[in-house]
């Protein structure tokens, strides 16, 4: 199975040309072809003759290749916009969109040598956490078919998960990476706003979008970020503070002080996630790393100051799915959407917005103030990404207040502009995969990626795969 | 219409939109230039037309010309500002909102003055221009049709204060800010494309006090029609106060033909626009020392410049008011008068010739050109003063009632001598030696 590999241990079989990007290419087409009608991860794939011919080039090419990406196969979100396939954002008002330019996400990585395979199922316009709200078919975990992927990247996850593409781009507004990476055992991280360029992703919400990687392990992601980061032009809040190479000091020997935010550890935590996520503590303090307790006390909002800016952009981002372009009906926007764009609409009007939208930026500032104040106490910040396993299929989507609260630990880290790093802590008995997120500074990536890698070097969750593909 | 028996006061503040001439629009890399696109929707990208993944990223040219108009008209500038979202539904407006500032515009708090008193600037705020609708019928069928290539193109919008009396000073103050738009070289400000449009806040008060009501006409192209909506507006509004009744605030149109206002929308209730700031742009912050290098490199304004030449050339000032286009002219001109008195000739002259179109004068125009130009059509042959003075005698005597009426103060009959003199010298003639020896013989 080579997509179980990683990046470099492929790229070294590809100039070595033990393999060939043809063959990566047609072992994600067979994957997909078996596994996607169950697990719907994909929405929309390219011609496959022309992937393959593309591969081919490729091939051809390989020994002029400068980027590690080059002839490996990968898929986008379906928010980002490419000009190979359709672009939906998981939704019927957008089918058939063949968008006139691409994401410069999508531009970085073509340029990459990287190969395109299709675009992934995700809560439609990213409105929601666990794929179900799409109107394509329901995303379904590979770990268990009967529970919800996460979301609303899950598609991603799921492919990656099962081994149907090397790695994946997925968006993160409020845990968008990091909860179905959680919940499929792969890696993702959410990077600071600002590091990758949004143009040309769909956005949900543009204070709190962020374009990252979504692979098998840290070394993957850091890989991948290297070839998509810096400054845009054409994205006035895209950034080039602190770019670097995130693979040269990956193996670097560190040793940091982690803070438990003990907001995050409280009773709205399931116990059996919670077991999980100390026993990793206890293998950072093992491994020389100093753990401290800090406080966020204002994360008790954190989930509503992200609610009502996210609902609040959304309802302003929506507004130019009027059903004049585009060629379908705006009433074919789901229940979840229309909720989403009334509450915003609600949260930004003459009378309420005082209140409602201008208060939670006041109150955005605080969280950020007090985000920093935790970061003189300790490098980073490690803590369960949901506070509960995944959800069945239905019940999440038929209770949207319990939907909204698993996104408890994740918002509140866009709130506040921060990176985070997804990796996979450990199963339960159920052997359902359950993750933890580490937390960073502002433009800290490097940092993560260090730990998280560290981690993996020590334990082995990330290598295991679902039972569906062996 | 009565005229009103009771005494009212106007009370109007204008609104005026104006559009920069920057090389590309206001947040995407698209051409400005919206009136000589070769056909619709040429200029237009993901960002202007508002698709997927579009995100704005705001020109800063067109930031500087904002902040440089607002020094030019005293305002105060906002050292932090930032762009905001006002949304609305209107199938020219591709993103469901435009991108404006609403409580923090980059200038505020300015003022002109005009002959009639000083009117206050409130605020000078950068937005984006809409597309363009265009009502056709295609084989039988009544469609619209929408031309992106204004669609994003920056647009300033210049808001007064309530402090404008008569319908001849609001005519005033637009032409004024036209030309001052003009002359900093920083839009063309061309009213019947649309460059420039103007809206009029009207009221009527016994008092200078704000009443109760408003009355805005919308959409005004020419300085002329402005006028005669206000004074239309001042009587129907008078008519409905002397009636008891209070005009009711609405939105109302020009119509020139029949030169009236019409209604056109009533407005119960302030529209919720939803405004927050633009997330997609940073908030900007300026520095005093980017403020101040801006003043210092504003050119003097037009009034300074024709007190200016009225000083250093004795150029009139009915000839500078109409050679005043923009900041690149001026500078010329300088020169050209400079380099005139130099060589003995008036710079008031060549203006006169300049403005006659007597001689050639454009942008790329040399000063010793337009000097050599100025003697040429001058050249004059010269003129034996006895002949000359002869002659003047002879006319002199054969009008004498003529000569009766100049020595009763009637002065314009210096015309009718000169053109005498001048029909009797077969000759070019230095027209102003002879008005002056002429002059001389008629004192004596």
């Amino acid at each position: 199975m080579l997509l179980d590999k990683s990046i470099s241990q492929l790229a070294k079989l590809l100039r070595s040309k033990k393999v060939s990007s043809v063959d990566l290419v047609t072992e994600a087409y067979d994957r997909i072809a078996d596994l996607n009608p169950q697990l719907n991860s994909f929405i929309s794939l390219r011609d496959k003759e022309e992937v393959i011919k593309e591969a081919k080039k490729a091939d051809e090419g390989i020994d002029q290749a400068t980027s590690l990406l080059h002839g490996i196969p990968y898929s986008l979100k379906d928010a980002y916009v490419n000009k190979e396939t359709q672009t939906t954002c998981g939704s019927q008002v957008l089918d058939g969109f063949n968008s006139p330019y691409e994401a410069t996400v999508q531009k970085k990585l073509k340029d990459s040598g990287a190969i395109l395979i299709g675009k992934n199922n995700l809560d439609a316009w990213g409105h929601g956490g666990s794929t179900e709200n799409t109107d394509y078919k329901v995303g379904k975990n590979p770990w268990d078919i009967t529970r919800i992927p996460g979301g609303s990247s899950g598609g991603s996850a799921a492919a990656i998960s099962s081994r149907m593409i090397s790695f994946s781009i997925g968006e993160d507004t409020g845990g968008s990476i990091r909860n179905p990476s959680s919940m499929c055992n792969t890696s993702g991280l959410k990077v600071s706003y600002g590091r990758v360029s949004r143009y040309g992703t769909i956005s949900y919400a543009s204070s709190l979008d962020s374009v990252g990687p979504m692979a098998k392990s840290v070394e993957d992601l850091a890989l991948v970020l290297k070839n998509i980061i810096g400054k845009d032009k054409l994205d006035a809040t895209s950034s080039n503070n602190n770019d670097t190479d995130y693979l040269t000091d990956l193996n670097k020997k560190v040793s940091k002080t982690i803070g438990l935010p003990k907001e995050f550890f409280d009773e709205g935590l399931d116990p059996k996630v919670k077991e999980i996520i100390l026993k990793a503590v206890k293998k950072y303090e093992d491994a020389g790393h100093k753990v401290v307790e800090v406080s966020i006390p204002l994360i008790k909002y954190g989930v509503s100051i992200y609610y009502l800016t996210g609902l609040s952009e959304t309802s302003s981002n929506m507004a130019r799915y009027d059903g004049v372009r585009y060629g379908h009906s705006r009433q074919l926007l789901s229940d979840e959407t229309k909720r989403r764009i009334m509450l915003g609409s609600y949260a930004l009007s003459a009378g309420y917005a005082d209140e409602l939208y201008k208060k939670a930026q006041q109150a955005r500032t605080k969280l950020i103030e007090e985000f920093t104040k935790a970061f003189k106490e300790c490098d980073v910040l490690l803590a369960p990404v949901t506070p509960s396993i995944p959800a069945k299929i239905g019940e999440l989507i038929n209770d949207p207040l319990k939907s909204f609260l698993e996104d408890l630990y994740t918002g509140p880290i866009n709130v506040a502009g921060l990176t985070s790093l997804s990796i996979p802590a450990g199963f339960t008995q159920d052997k359902l995969p359950v993750g933890m997120q580490l937390i960073g500074k502002r433009f800290h990536e490097a940092e993560l990626l260090q730990l998280g890698h560290a981690y993996q070097q020590l334990t082995n969750w990330h290598l295991e795969k679902p039972s569906i593909i062996q | 219409m009565t005229d009103s028996p009771k005494n009212y006061q106007l009370i109007c503040g204008l609104e005026v939109h104006a559009e920069l001439k920057t090389k590309s629009k206001m947040f995407c890399g698209c051409k400005n230039d919206p009136f000589h696109a070769p056909k619709p929707n040429l200029y237009t990208c993901p960002t202007c037309l508002g698709m997927p993944g579009g995100l704005p990223v705001p020109n800063k040219k067109a930031i500087e010309w904002t902040i440089k108009l607002g020094l030019a008209l005293n305002c105060k500038i906002n050292l932090f500002s930032k762009f905001d979202r006002k949304h609305y539904f209107y199938p020219d407006l591709p993103k469901g909102y435009q991108i404006s500032q609403y409580d923090i515009p980059f200038c505020y708090d300015g003022y002109m003055d005009t002959s009639e008193g000083r009117v206050g600037i409130t605020r000078i705020h950068l937005e984006e221009d809409t597309g363009k609708l265009l009502h056709k019928t295609i084989k039988n069928e009544k469609v619209s049709l929408v031309d992106f290539n204004r669609g994003g193109v920056p647009l300033v919008e210049v808001v007064t204060e309530p402090d404008i009396k008569t319908a001849a000073q609001a005519a005033e103050y637009g032409r004024k800010l036209r030309k001052i738009i003009r002359y900093l070289d920083i839009g063309n400000c061309d009213m019947q494309k649309g460059g420039m449009r103007l809206e009029a806040n009207i009221s009527l008060n016994e008092t200078s006090d704000l009443p109760e009501y408003k009355v805005e006409v919308k959409n005004i192209n020419s300085f002329k029609y402005m006028e005669q909506a206000i004074n239309y507006e001042m009587k129907r509004q008078a008519v409905l106060l002397n009636d008891d009744k209070i005009p009711t605030q609405e939105t109302r149109g020009w119509d020139a033909n029949k030169q009236v206002t019409f209604s056109q929308r009533t407005k119960e209730s302030a529209e919720d626009y939803r405004y927050f700031p633009d997330p997609d742009i940073p908030p900007l912050q300026f520095t005093k020392e980017q403020i101040e290098s801006w003043k210092k490199d504003l050119p003097s304004l037009p009034e300074q410049v024709i007190s200016d030449w009225k000083e250093e050339f004795n150029i009139e000032e009915r000839y500078s008011q109409l050679l005043i286009d923009n900041v690149q002219a001026k500078a010329l001109l300088g020169s050209i008068f400079a380099a005139a008195q130099k060589e003995n000739v008036k710079p008031n002259d060549i203006a006169k010739e300049i403005i006659n179109k007597n001689i050639k004068f454009n942008k790329d125009s040399k000063s010793q050109e337009v000097i050599a130009d100025y003697q040429q059509l001058h050249q004059t042959d010269d003129l034996d003063s006895s002949v000359l003075t002869k002659t003047i005698g002879q006319i002199l005597t054969a009008n004498q009632d003529a000569v009766t009426k100049y020595q009763a103060g009637k002065t314009q009959v210096i015309g009718f001598l000169l053109g005498q003199v001048a029909q009797k010298l077969p000759q070019k003639l230095d027209m102003s030696l002879v008005r002056s020896e002429l002059l001389k013989a008629l004192e004596n």
